[in-house]
């Protein structure tokens, strides 16, 4: 019943150990740095007009997704979670709500051109 | 089932149940930050159904000067990293560490509403308000909406010095930390996607 044990663990390890986990300086310099480079990156494909515009597009969701993904691992510590991981499932949860908010508006209000 | 779970409950409870409180409160503000994420969606699915939709006003790309906004991202970006840098210190056991990484996180939280709402100040003063265009109405929703989570965050961050000030850190003080730090960080990541989609797909 390790699930039992972790519910009051809900978000970051263990007992005790305060210091060993919610990461370190270095983890954070390299989240900082990662984030900061996946920043310059669509600025510098929009503003230099580096590609065409489909092209563009997906380049700068790719790169918001992998910030996202930077915010998540190396500010936020989810994967130092342990036992059954309520966070992430929560976090896929809320997810799949979102994309399906997001792109099923999107693709329903395409399909109800009103003029 | 019922018995085990009870069980393994009055066994943390038995040596440590003070922490394992702390830790579940933090999962529920978890919980809240992933509907808070949903009530963003629905504000993104807004703006991007209608922001084509101008009524003959301004489009995205004759209102947006993104200078000022790249500025505003590295702001949040870096008080994102020093939320983080608060926590370090925490950890560390060093409270005025502590309290002055958050004390500089407020004020680049500061200068970035500062710069949101002179941008929205110069739109409404050119004339473009909220009333103008579905466009405009879904900006100023979306982007406003940010905005007063990152004002929250301010006045939060701002209550927790004081109490940090009165208590210093103890297990529940640390907790609060914790989650104003990851609502912080949340913040950042919402605002990547604003940037992105608002802004840099808008000047495109």
């Amino acid at each position: 019943m390790a699930q039992n044990n972790a519910i009051g663990h809900g978000g970051h390890g263990g007992h005790g150990d305060h210091a060993g986990h919610h990461g370190s300086l270095t983890e954070y310099v390299i989240g900082f740095l990662l984030s900061i480079i996946l920043t310059v990156i669509p600025i510098l494909a929009v503003v230099d007009d580096w590609m065409g515009r489909t092209a563009t597009i997906i380049l700068l969701l790719a790169t918001a997704a992998l910030q996202f993904g930077v915010q998540l691992l190396f500010f936020m510590h989810l994967r130092e979670e342990q036992g059954p991981r309520y966070n992430l499932v929560t976090l896929i949860l809320g997810l799949i709500v979102v994309v399906v908010v997001v792109y099923g508006s999107i693709w329903i209000m395409d399909h109800n051109k009103m003029y | 089932m019922a018995h085990a779970h009870n069980h393994a409950f009055a066994h943390e409870g038995g040596h440590d149940g003070h922490h394992d409180l702390e830790e579940l409160r933090k999962f529920g503000f978890w919980i809240f930050l992933i509907t808070d994420l949903i009530l963003f969606s629905t504000l993104f699915a807004t703006y991007l159904v209608i922001h084509e939709n101008t009524a003959g006003g301004p489009d995205a790309k004759e209102i947006f000067e993104l200078p000022g906004v790249i500025v505003e991202t590295f702001i949040l970006l870096t008080s994102s990293f020093t939320s983080g840098l608060a926590v370090l210190a925490m950890n560390a056991g060093s409270q005025k560490g502590l309290v002055g990484w958050l004390i500089v996180t407020i004020l680049l939280g500061a200068s970035f509403v500062g710069m949101e709402v002179t941008e929205f100040l110069k739109l409404i003063h050119e004339g473009h308000t909220i009333h103008s265009s579905a466009f405009l109405s879904g900006f100023f929703t979306l982007v406003g909406t940010h905005g007063l989570h990152v004002s929250l965050g301010i006045c939060w961050i701002t209550a927790l010095i004081i109490q940090l000030s009165r208590y210093g850190i103890t297990e529940v003080t640390q907790r609060k930390v914790h989650i104003t730090s990851i609502y912080w960080h949340f913040l950042d990541a919402v605002w990547i996607f604003v940037f992105t989609v608002v802004y840099l797909m808008g000047v495109m």
